[in-house]
């Protein structure tokens, strides 16, 4: 009897833990697939608003003069934006955490005390100083200007990740590959990169999703509509000029939005959890 | 990539697949292009003059990104703090002009109450109390149900902020049957309009359900660290739950409870992207403004029909100067370099 009264404490527990979290996620479904909501039940079950978002052109109530970005160019966007992010940190990373990890020379603890801090500082404090770097090269109102100013920001963090994984590597490995007539360069690409491919999924991963997620920067430093992100595209919707749109439109984007970030929900929490311990905190 | 006109025609399901297939192809084929011509450079370079040059070819890219994206944007929002720089970006000095300004500033001290209001009660209720709270539930329940329930709270973090932000701001609608009045007129509560009347409680649970799974985390790791000798000693004395977590779990994570305190204090001061998204700093004057939005809003929102970049610079250079003393500090009090190299701990 003892068992079952603590069964039901443990249920109660979970419950009150994670319906709050949950809740709004099933609502976010709901509100899409149904005609209207009255508190969490759905009334009248429909599929038009995903219909009409999977039909690209967003239909304007009323208005002619404006025309929404399509949605798979939005789409493009946000996968071009993080795939590039994603992909220029792991390059970067996994190059400088290399370094620090295995070569000796001058000023090396300075730069790994550099890194460190920088990790912790918040680089959005650096916000309009990146703007005016922008405008001066060029690169406002790009894609590029937003991806740069990313990787630089979340460089220190990818480096320290990288380090770590490659510090955990013995040397002998490498000791014996460079004996057997490999290169330094040859000795990295061959023998140490294929080892620490927990490291570049864990980077690759977090590059992504931040990418993919981006708001802030993308916000500021981008004008025009043809280069609008997810995120800008769910904000204008939500809050800017085009809040009257239909809420069950928004919340099929907004789950478009979400497929990502819950496949790597699904599939790769190890290493969210790993990128979470090590990773920027912050509301 | 503007690109209207290919919009235009009827897109099929072939069409989409092909284009995904020329994207990755293509992408496939500039980086290992890239990889291949950046390898042969270097080979070439650690072949002619030996392995100190080894050394750059491997941090230079970095150390190039960093310099121009961290480094100089220190300097830069100093220097421009220091004038009264608009959108036609003219460097005007003025001196600490801006600095005078800002304590002069009519609405400073409600910003820096505001501030610390939100900082303090997020971190009290949120990034430091619940973490404590599931985190200490979800190690004394069975360990597959707990860290499915840990894995639930990581959801707000990994949702991106304008969706987050969105669920939010539509469960707390005013209307009687939206989610959350809807849930207290089942209570018998009338409906009230959040967003108007409490908006502080929307924008400190949204940070604060995003903002408890670090804690959650990092406290959980030295939870599972305890030696399990401890509760079996606790249990032989007879202690209750409680007693073991208030004598034993509580006393031994006090240095990550510090951690975690210090770490999103700093997090907290500088974000202001879900108050942007959630109230824009409203309703009304200023009412959930803090410093860093009031730094972002003055630079890039024309109030009075001009954008103030170099004020704004000046209110960003008092946080990056209290962002830069306390990274140092943590750095030192916390031994930064032993907390992070751990990235072993299976959570």
């Amino acid at each position: 009897m003892k068992a079952f009264g603590e069964k039901i404490g443990i249920g109660l527990a979970v419950a009150i833990l994670t319906i709050p979290v949950l809740i709004l996620y099933v609502y976010l479904f709901l509100i899409s697939v149904s005609e209207d909501m009255i508190g969490i039940i759905p009334t009248g079950f429909t599929w038009e608003n995903w219909i009409e978002v999977l039909d690209g052109e967003i239909p304007v109530a009323g208005a002619t003069f404006y025309k929404y970005p399509n949605i798979y160019q939005v789409a493009l966007n946000t996968f071009f934006l993080a795939v590039m992010i994603a992909l220029l940190e792991v390059i970067l990373s996994s190059l400088a955490g290399y370094s620090l990890s295995r070569f000796k020379f001058r000023g090396r603890s300075q730069l790994l005390t550099t890194i460190l801090i920088l990790h912790a500082f918040p680089g959005i404090t650096l916000l309009i100083a990146l703007f005016f770097i922008l405008v001066q090269i060029g690169l406002y109102n790009t894609l590029i200007g937003v991806i740069l100013v990313k990787v630089a920001l979340e460089l220190p963090l990818g480096i320290w990740i990288m380090k770590g994984f490659f510090d955990g590597i013995s040397w002998d490995m490498e000791m014996s590959a460079l004996v057997d007539g490999c290169s330094r360069l040859g000795a990295w690409w061959r023998v140490i990169m294929p080892n620490v491919r927990n490291g570049l999924m864990a980077v690759l991963i977090f590059g992504f999703l931040s990418g993919w997620a981006e708001f802030i920067y993308a916000q500021t430093f981008i004008a025009e509509q043809s280069f609008w992100t997810f995120s800008m595209l769910v904000y204008a919707f939500t809050i800017g000029e085009y809040s009257y749109i239909k809420p069950g439109i928004t919340a099929a984007i907004a789950l478009l939005y979400m497929i990502p970030v819950i496949l790597f929900f699904l599939f790769a929490q190890k290493y969210l959890l790993r990128i979470q311990l090590i990773g920027k905190g912050g509301a | 990539m503007s690109g209207e006109s290919i919009w235009q025609k009827e897109i099929t399901g072939e069409d989409i697949k092909r284009f995904f297939q020329f994207l990755f192809g293509a992408l496939k084929d500039v980086f290992i292009n890239l990889y291949n011509k950046f390898y042969d450079y270097g080979s070439q370079i650690i072949s002619r003059y030996g392995s100190k040059m080894a050394i750059f070819f491997f941090l230079i890219p970095s150390l190039g990104f960093i310099s121009i994206f961290y480094f100089l944007p220190f300097v830069l929002t100093f220097l421009i703090g220091l004038t009264s720089m608009d959108f036609t970006f003219q460097w005007n000095w003025v001196g600490i002009q801006n600095y005078i300004r800002i304590i002069n500033d009519s609405f400073a001290p409600k910003i820096l109450g505001n501030t610390f209001f939100y900082v303090f009660t997020t971190l009290s209720f949120f990034n430091v109390g619940m973490a404590l709270v599931v985190s200490l539930i979800t190690n004394h329940i069975p360990d597959e149900v707990g860290s499915a329930v840990r894995g639930i709270w990581l959801l707000p973090r990994i949702t991106p902020s304008t969706v987050y932000a969105l669920l939010w701001l539509w469960a707390a609608r005013r209307e009687s049957n939206a989610l959350i009045n809807w849930f207290l007129g089942l209570l018998g509560i009338p409906p009230i309009d959040w967003m108007l009347n409490h908006p502080w409680v929307i924008v400190i649970l949204v940070n604060g359900f995003v903002g408890t799974s670090f804690g959650m985390i990092v406290f959980t790791a030295a939870l599972k660290s305890i030696p399990e000798d401890y509760y079996r000693a606790a249990r032989v004395d007879g202690a209750s739950t409680w007693e073991i977590i208030r004598y034993i779990e509580i006393p031994m994570i006090k240095w990550p409870l510090l951690f975690v305190t210090a770490y999103q204090t700093l997090s907290l001061l500088t974000s202001f992207e879900y108050i942007l998204i959630l109230t824009d700093g409203g309703p009304g004057l200023y009412t959930t403004e803090v410093w860093s939005l009031y730094s972002y809003h003055v630079a890039f929102r024309s109030y009075g029909g001009t954008v103030e970049i170099g004020y704004g610079a000046a209110l960003a250079t008092v946080l990056v100067i209290i962002g830069i003393i306390l990274s140092i500090i943590y750095w030192k009090v916390f031994k930064f370099e032993e907390m992070m190299s751990e990235p072993k701990i299976e959570v």
